[in-house]
């Protein structure tokens, strides 16, 4: 064999055991077991320590007050999730205590007024709403409730109230409107508010012959109902909240 | 609206060392090949005979993913050696997933902070394993998007006359099916797992944020302080204690359900079938694992 060769064949041979020598220091241990990747890396990640105990962990010890709340209107919110992370308080329930919020600025992160929140959250402005006064003070954190009765749709319909309040029909009640059984009040989902179900009730004051209130009526559009809108209902056009005619 | 990387890093040039003098190529060549040899007969020397068959005969006597293996010197390595956090887990048994029904959000940011505290990510902005973001379309046609601070204390008022609609959407890591940032990690440090978890190798990861780049949903970014890759885990230290993640344990509203793909019964699958689901960015055939509902078109 020619001389070249040999020493090519050579450098080869030893290019390629160095190779493989290196990749045995190189290569974790455990990569490729499982996958491309280094098994032992998922126990890393598992091993963690966990800081949130859950609220299975809190019911075990506070039978009582986890009654309360799974029965109340706080019934989806985790005690943690008030009181802060408390795993180390399930290990050691006298070492180390949980927060307890005072005040009402925890409240506020989910109760205070924000249009993006769903309809019918309900919500206050925590500037007009008892300023200064913790909401506990009202209101049994575990298992909320309303001192009073809402009085006013706004409690709970803050957007709608706050466009109503800008619009042509700022001055119309929401009873106006809607018929509201007490019992929306307290069970919100159990009885809802009626719509107005033929235009028939808007023609009450937008019909060319009603009688709106004498101040309004020069101000009030009319609306020939026997060629305007066909079969629709008024409010599946118009936003009666925010009327789009000024 | 989203998290930057910390692009200056000022720290990762000065690592390069004092400037050297100079060394020409006839003195490196000399100096670098005996010193190439040495190593190379010292590598053969004392590795190449029990490197092998010792290494193999490790591997078949301790089997599946023996968490905290020699080369591992991570800080909680010894504690794993001590406590096999995956004694009694299968991941065979287990296809998570997590649904986000948006109608129900109410952008509190309980979960985000759940999910700093939970996970030890920074305090600072734009370091989120999860955030909230709030949509505000405008009766002008456009769209304003935002997330101060991952929406973790709240959200500023907004003008209300010019809103059509407003929501909120939590987002974090889709755990895709088909991961785009498995596939361009250089190093294999970032995986899917068998339960359909896609997690990150600390002690392997080589920070070069190709991973970032790759993730169509901004779900990683480089963590400040180990400058490695960083994403959420469906908190898989939970999963495997049989907890569920800290952000759906936290959420107040259920707007969080987490479960079990392949489930038969499970409130996962009872919101699967009651609601119309849709995931982010579809189109990319990732194959998303958080699944929406009541999304509106508006957001990617």
């Amino acid at each position: 064999m020619r001389q070249q060769v040999t020493r090519l064949t050579l450098l080869f041979v030893v290019l390629i055991g160095a190779l493989i020598v290196a990749r045995a220091f190189l290569v974790p241990e455990t990569f490729g077991e499982l996958g491309h990747f280094r098994a032992t890396a998922i126990g890393e990640t598992a091993g963690l320590e966990v800081k949130y105990a859950g609220r299975a962990a809190c019911a075990e010890c506070h039978v009582d007050v986890e009654e309360t709340r799974a029965a109340g209107r706080h019934a989806l919110v985790s005690c943690e999730a008030c009181h802060g992370p408390g795993a180390d308080h399930a290990e050691d329930p006298t070492a180390v205590q949980p927060e307890k919020p005072v005040g009402r600025d925890l409240c506020t992160l989910c109760h205070g007024y924000d249009p993006s929140r769903p309809t019918g959250f309900p919500q206050i402005d925590p500037t007009i709403h008892n300023p200064l006064q913790p909401c506990t003070a009202c209101h049994e954190a575990h298992a909320p409730e309303p001192p009073v009765t809402p009085e006013s749709c706004t409690g709970c319909h803050g957007q709608i109230a706050r466009t109503k309040a800008v619009s042509h029909h700022a001055l119309l009640a929401c009873t106006t409107c809607h018929t509201v059984e007490e019992e929306h009040k307290l069970h919100p989902s159990a009885s809802r508010p009626t719509k107005p179900a033929d235009r028939s009730f808007c023609g009450r004051c937008h019909a060319p012959d009603a009688q709106p209130p004498a101040d309004l009526i020069q101000q009030v559009p009319r609306v020939d109902f026997s060629t305007h809108g066909g079969h629709y209902v008024c409010w599946q056009c118009h936003y009666p909240h925010f009327p789009e005619l000024r | 609206m989203k998290r930057r990387d910390p692009s200056a890093m000022p720290g990762s040039r000065e690592a390069d060392g004092p400037a050297n003098e100079p060394v020409d190529r006839r003195q490196f060549l000399s100096r670098s090949l005996p010193a190439g040899w040495v190593l190379l007969t010292a590598l053969t020397g004392c590795g190449g005979g029990p490197a092998g068959p010792v290494e193999g005969g490790e591997e078949a006597a301790s089997g599946q993913a023996p968490p905290g293996g020699a080369e591992a010197p991570a800080p909680g390595a010894e504690e794993a050696k001590a406590e096999d956090p995956l004694a009694g887990y299968d991941p065979s048994q287990h296809n998570y997933a997590m649904a986000i029904n948006v109608d129900r959000c109410i952008g509190c940011g309980r979960c985000v902070e759940a999910c700093k505290t939970e996970n030890d990510v920074p305090r600072e902005p734009f370091y989120f394993r999860t955030w909230i973001e709030r949509y505000v379309v405008q009766r002008n046609g456009h769209t304003v998007v935002t997330s101060p601070n991952g929406g973790i204390s709240g959200f500023p008022p907004v003008e209300e006359a010019e809103i059509l609609r407003t929501f909120f959407v939590p987002k974090l890591c889709n755990h895709c099916d088909n991961p785009p940032c498995v596939q361009v990690c250089p190093v294999g440090a970032t995986f899917k797992t068998e339960d359909g978890v896609v997690l990150v190798d600390h002690d392997y990861c080589i920070g070069c944020r190709y991973c970032i780049q790759a993730c169509p949903y901004g779900a990683r970014f480089l963590h400040p302080v180990t400058r490695t890759a960083e994403k959420c885990t469906f908190c898989y230290h939970r999963l495997v204690k049989g907890l569920i993640p800290a952000c759906v344990e936290m959420c107040p509203t259920q707007a969080r359900i987490f479960g079990d793909l392949d489930a038969l019964s499970s409130p996962l699958a009872r919101f699967q079938r009651m609601h119309k689901i849709q995931t982010l960015k579809s189109h990319l055939n990732t194959e998303p694992k958080v699944l929406y509902a009541n999304l509106d078109g508006e957001v990617s």
